[in-house]
């Protein structure tokens, strides 16, 4: 095939062809893993509930509470067992990390302590600020460990800060980010505490 | 050239990371760990042979002065393709790989094979240079990474090697891609030269 002449009209129609051809390739592939996307990001978020609360049988009705300093609103998932009240599960988040926003699920049991976290969406180093996944779930050292604490018994602010929870080696950034939005999850489950039912009631 | 040298070129002859210094914004930013760096390397690979494809096809089609942004859209497209079905079916690995996959469009390894053979080569030929110097780049990327993450965690593909108390951090930060580029680089040209 000769090459095409650069003339005005072969580039506006080969431009206009290519960039057709590509909008429409792109048009097919989303629609078709638009379903499977929202299954995975559900069963991911289905997952992590699971992961920190206690066992529980049911889940109630989710529902949103807004944050008072403005800003996007708090998810709560409460959670039963044999149609009691056992935890609830925040989905919260933070602006503030090293690399911006957090997004963490947090579990808070009936006595009101976090039961268990598990972070969804950050953008931080890896192999240094992404190790909070682990690094504040490790019994093994009770200096970094929230699990079975509040923000009540507990200064939840870095040991740098004067806190009482170690921050990971060399990312106090991404550590003081990841205890306010703990924080801010405790908080609004406080205020919040009459808007959960006490049992699964239908 | 025969095939199997213009496959084989891109491991340590014209390697596209320690020979070519091509798409280092990927290479220096993903390769804090040895997985990391395989999965950046084979979703490179994926976008660099179907675009090595689609531009050797279309390339009598496309006038010279408009070439590039053709082909810039060729490669956004796939690399879309690629985070789309990634998000759908690999969700655990866009979640660690999610914030690099569109770092691929940038990537001038993917335009620059593109451009320098691609347009100049029959199907076949780029096909196999697409999957050669997209394996090149993979191969570098999981020794940069798997150095790394021997060096600043201890670990390789996530398994403990040495306890974490021992390990030199810096490697896994930004001046650690640095200064393990520069350590190949130097082993590289010394196998070469021999």
């Amino acid at each position: 095939m000769a090459k095409k002449e650069s003339t005005f009209i072969n580039m506006v129609v080969m431009l206009f062809l290519v960039t057709g051809i590509a909008a429409a390739a792109l048009g097919f592939v989303y629609d078709f893993t638009k379903g499977p996307i929202a299954e995975a990001k559900l069963k991911a978020q289905q997952e992590a509930i699971t992961n920190v609360l206690p066992q529980f049988d049911a889940l109630g009705e989710s529902f949103k509470t807004l944050v008072e300093e403005g800003g996007d609103s708090l998810e709560f998932f409460p959670a039963y067992k044999n149609g009691e009240l056992v935890g609830t599960a925040i989905k919260t988040y933070t602006k503030n990390g090293f690399s911006g926003f957090i997004s963490i699920m947090a579990g808070i049991d009936s006595e009101g302590n976090f039961s268990g976290y598990s972070v969804l969406e950050h953008k931080e180093t890896p192999g240094l600020g992404s190790k909070m996944d682990t690094w504040f779930s490790d019994q093994e050292k009770p200096g970094q460990y929230v699990i079975g604490k509040n923000p009540v018994s507990n200064n939840f602010t870095v040991t740098k800060d004067g806190g009482d929870i170690d921050a990971i080696t060399a990312s106090t950034i991404t550590s003081r980010a990841f205890l306010e939005a703990l924080v801010l999850a405790y908080n609004s489950h406080k205020e919040n505490k009459e808007a959960i039912p006490a049992t699964a009631g239908n | 050239m025969s095939q199997l040298k213009n496959f084989s070129k891109g491991f340590i002859k014209e390697n596209p990371v320690f020979v070519l210094l091509l798409g280092m914004c990927p290479t220096l930013g993903v390769t804090s760990s040895a997985i990391n760096g395989l999965g950046m390397g084979l979703a490179t690979t994926f976008v660099l042979l179907m675009s090595n494809i689609v531009v050797s096809i279309v390339k009598g089609a496309i006038p010279d002065k408009v070439r590039i942004p053709a082909f810039i859209v060729i490669i956004a497209t796939f690399v879309t393709i690629v985070e789309l079905t990634m998000q759908a079916y690999l969700p655990s690995l866009f979640k660690s790989l999610g914030l690099f996959i569109p770092l691929i469009v940038v990537n001038c390894l993917v335009l620059g094979r593109a451009e320098a053979f691609a347009s100049k080569n029959n199907l076949i030929s780029s096909m196999i240079d697409g999957l050669g110097m997209g394996l090149g780049f993979t191969f570098a990327l999981v020794l940069l990474g798997g150095f790394r993450e021997i060096l600043g965690a201890g670990k390789i593909f996530d398994i403990t090697i040495y306890s974490e108390n021992y390990v030199t951090l810096l490697f896994v930060l930004s001046p650690g891609a640095f200064i393990v580029l520069g350590y190949l680089i130097a082993l590289i040209n010394r196998i070469k030269t021999k």
